[in-house]
């Protein structure tokens, strides 16, 4: 049985983060819907969880924004409780070739993708320590591990999510407690549009890209209570790719 | 609300913590080490957010380092909050 508490996924306006917290919604999470700028996107996802009969609310902030991680969690504590499902979702891209990546453009996508999704386990751990039960779901990317030329602030970030995961997941296991990632391989969403799919998927075994909610069954997965042996692990979702 | 940071009150919410965590309340005194008591670092987070909450008193990993005795944590967090 597991605790009173709630769901949060950053970023979930839409794309993947969209699919996950309807997703956790429909296993009985009373959810956060967080965005940063998207609301038309929030607003929307709320309305569907809500059709369904599911709980959610509309939590505003930017996460790579200390102030706002926190108030973000303190709306959602106010509302249902404490946060014990946090998947960190919300992810930026800012393309171009190592030699010519402006500081700008690494800074902010470090910003988000790393340290916002450290900002929000740091505070999401409090609760979840207490309660002696969490689940906490990185969503990394096969560009963390497998180079894409072109992305390198974008591998980094999500290189470093992965070892994030592993870290954190070995010091708070024995309270109940599992941490881990998802990789995702080519998934249509608006942050991979305008990508050349074309020459990627004659890489891609399925020979398809991904669907958010093929993605969003492996973090549902990982933040059931049923998933409680498994930490510190990264979970593949890439049609083959990097089979 | 937050509690003023007295040595009594700090020992009662500390030792309140700590019989939460594990050991034996009858084990649990001022001169004795988490160590002897088999408190760890994890649980020593625990024991800072409590004093944060109640006491409005930051502790810091570097803080929780130096921390040997009950004692030493009771006395820290008084002093802290006086400061």
């Amino acid at each position: 049985m597991r605790p009173e508490g709630a769901a949060l996924v950053t970023g979930s306006s839409r794309g993947l983060g969209a699919a996950i917290v309807r997703a956790l919604a429909s296993d009985g999470w009373p959810v956060g819907v967080n965005f940063s700028r998207d609301r038309e996107g929030a607003v929307g996802v709320i309305a569907e969880i809500e059709g369904a009969h599911g709980q959610a609310a509309l939590v505003q902030g930017d996460i790579s924004d200390a102030a706002d991680v926190e108030r973000v969690f303190a709306e959602l504590e106010r509302r249902f409780g404490p946060v014990l499902t946090l998947v960190n979702n919300a992810g930026v891209r800012a393309d171009g070739l190592a030699p010519q990546l402006e500081d700008v453009q690494w800074d902010q996508v470090l910003a988000v993708n790393l340290s916002g999704a450290f900002r929000a386990t740091r505070r999401a751990l409090k609760g979840m320590l207490r309660a002696r039960y969490g689940r906490i779901v990185n969503v990394a990317s096969v560009v963390g591990v497998r180079a894409n030329p072109g992305q390198a602030n974008y591998a980094a970030s999500k290189a470093g999510l992965i070892g994030f995961t592993r870290t954190v997941a070995a010091e708070v296991a024995r309270r109940g407690v599992t941490v881990n990632a998802v990789a995702p391989g080519l998934v249509n969403t608006e942050l991979t549009a305008g990508i050349d799919a074309e020459r990627l998927l004659a890489a891609v075994p399925a020979r398809r890209a991904g669907t958010p909610e093929e993605v969003a069954a492996c973090v549902r997965f990982l933040a059931s209570e049923q998933a409680s042996y498994v930490t510190g692990t990264t979970l593949t979702v890439d049609g083959g790719l990097t089979a | 609300m937050q509690a003023t940071a007295t040595q009594e009150s700090v020992e009662a919410a500390i030792f309140r913590e700590l019989a939460r965590l594990g050991p034996e309340p009858e084990y649990v005194k001022r001169d004795i080490t988490f160590d002897a008591l088999g408190i760890d670092s994890l649980d020593l987070v625990e024991v800072a957010q409590l004093v944060e909450e109640e006491f409005g008193v930051l502790l810091k990993g570097e803080d929780m380092e130096k921390l040997q005795t009950v004692g030493d944590a009771i006395d820290l967090v008084v002093a802290r909050a006086a400061s």
